[in-house]
């Protein structure tokens, strides 16, 4: 600090007391000490002293927006494995501690600590940058961060939600969002995951049975982080670069919606598999046909997707349009594939809830 | 260090043709990496028949014929280069002809002339 008083008897007479001296000399030692960290020349020393930085008073974070961007690139980096992304963006971006990470992704606080040694070593080895990506590197570079932070949520939205984890995601997305302002898929991933964090209380039951999105009680939904969802998902529209992740807001949207559109979010299914292939998004938009139109719609582009054999969900979604087509036979073999590929116990319940149903002769 | 991987069945089965775009990819890059005064060494490395395994062990060398692993991709050649950052050394990996069907790797080397 005693430099900034330096600066300030020098400047001052010059240039007139400031207005509000305090904070003048604040952001003044503070851009000298962002100097500093700059002259240094090991990567590591400079990432450790930034991350120090993120400490200093809110009030004062205009002062040093951009070199947090630099570091979620270079903790996001493709050349480091995506557990270590993840664990250097907590660590480094998140301010989170190493026990903190460790508790977060359920693994010893050694490993982690390791993981975290190794990736920086790593940085500082291997000479990753830290700095923006060149602009024909972004898009592909944007998309490994989308990912860690996309991972953190999941980790996060489980079932069972922890709370901590996905609001971490989700100030992970506003940060990106706001240090990348023109980056419509920033907002879009903001808001994509604003829409899913608003539905947190509803999606696993009072009895610990998973609950899906329209048999979910909307009450227990958080209104206002759903109209922040949809401001973010505006403000990602209004820049007019489509994107997957808007492309998972709008339909989390019309999702949110009192009656749920579903040709409109078939088409949008549609047009995320032009963005991202995948199986699971055509199976998606298989159910969002089948009630669009037509059960048997559906039934037959879930036949034809490839690779998901062992996914139970689709099995429980061939079950369930089975059962509208009244094949109960059909369906209840469905259901048993369902349950003998489900995950957890969560969703092991709910699978048994609805076999039952079937069993009954369905409702 | 650029180490080039790739297959012999692959690198045995091409055209005359696709030989030329390979070397002149090749003569382009080596062009670049000169005039960018990057390039410390490159080679092509003889195919993999040539290659021959040396390991000590207990006080004995065991030479044995043939490369370290045997694995469908080989070691074709390699560049050594000054990068400043990885994603320079990425950005020249990257031209590297035989990166399109099989695998450069990217490793720093250690600089043992750098005090603690």
């Amino acid at each position: 600090m005693q430099d900034a008083f330096v600066r300030a008897a020098e400047r001052w007479p010059r240039d007139g007391t400031p207005a509000n001296p305090g904070a003048w000399i604040v952001a003044t030692a503070k851009n000298r000490a962002i100097d500093r960290i700059r002259r240094e020349q090991t990567l590591v020393r400079k990432t450790e002293l930034l991350a120090r930085a993120q400490e200093l008073p809110e009030d004062e974070e205009a002062i040093i927006p951009d070199e947090r961007l630099e570091l979620i690139f270079a903790c996001c980096h493709p050349a480091l494995a995506a557990d270590a992304q993840v664990a250097l963006t907590l660590s480094l971006v998140g301010g989170l501690t190493t026990p903190e990470i460790a508790r977060a992704f359920i693994v010893p606080e050694a490993t982690l600590a390791q993981r975290l040694v190794r990736a920086k070593r790593k940085i500082r080895d291997a000479a990753i940058p830290l700095r923006v990506p060149a602009e024909h590197l972004l898009p592909e570079r944007l998309r490994t961060v989308f990912a860690a932070i996309y991972l953190v949520f999941n980790a996060g939205y489980g079932p069972p939600v922890r709370r901590e984890l996905c609001a971490e995601a989700i100030r992970l997305a506003l940060l990106l969002a706001t240090l990348m302002p023109d980056e419509a898929e920033t907002h879009g991933l903001h808001a994509f995951l604003l829409f899913q964090d608003a539905r947190r209380d509803a999606r696993v039951s009072a009895d610990g049975r998973l609950v899906l999105l329209d048999d979910q009680d909307r009450s227990l939904w958080d209104a206002e982080e759903t109209e922040q969802a949809r401001a973010a998902l505006d403000r990602a529209l209004s820049l007019r670069m489509p994107g997957p992740y808007q492309l998972q807001a709008a339909i989390a949207s019309l999702h949110a919606n009192d009656v749920t559109d579903w040709s409109e979010i078939a088409l949008l299914y549609s047009r995320l598999l032009d963005f991202t292939p995948s199986p699971v998004v055509e199976l998606n938009r298989a159910v969002a046909v089948a009630l669009a139109h037509a059960a048997g719609e559906g039934l037959a582009l879930i036949d034809a997707i490839e690779g998901l054999d062992d996914y139970y969900l689709l099995h429980s979604a061939r079950a369930d349009l089975l059962r509208r087509l009244e094949r109960n036979e059909e369906a209840a073999a469905a259901y048993e594939r369902a349950l003998a590929l489900a995950p957890s116990e969560i969703e092991r319940d709910f699978l048994r809830a609805r076999l039952l149903q079937e069993q009954r002769g369905g409702t | 260090m650029l180490l080039i991987y790739g297959s012999p069945k692959e690198w045995d089965t091409r055209t005359d043709d696709e030989v030329r775009t390979l070397m002149d990819g090749y003569g382009r890059l080596g062009a670049d990496l000169r005039s960018a005064g990057k390039l410390v060494r490159g080679e092509e490395l003889q195919p993999v028949g040539m290659a021959t395994s040396v390991q000590v062990r207990d006080g004995d060398t065991v030479v044995r014929d043939g490369p370290f692993a045997e694995t469908k991709e080989v070691l074709g050649g390699f560049y050594l280069i000054e990068a400043e950052t990885l994603d320079e050394a990425i950005d020249w990996a990257s031209r590297i002809p035989d990166a399109q069907n099989g695998t450069v790797e990217v490793r720093p080397v250690v600089d043992h002339s750098e005090s603690a």
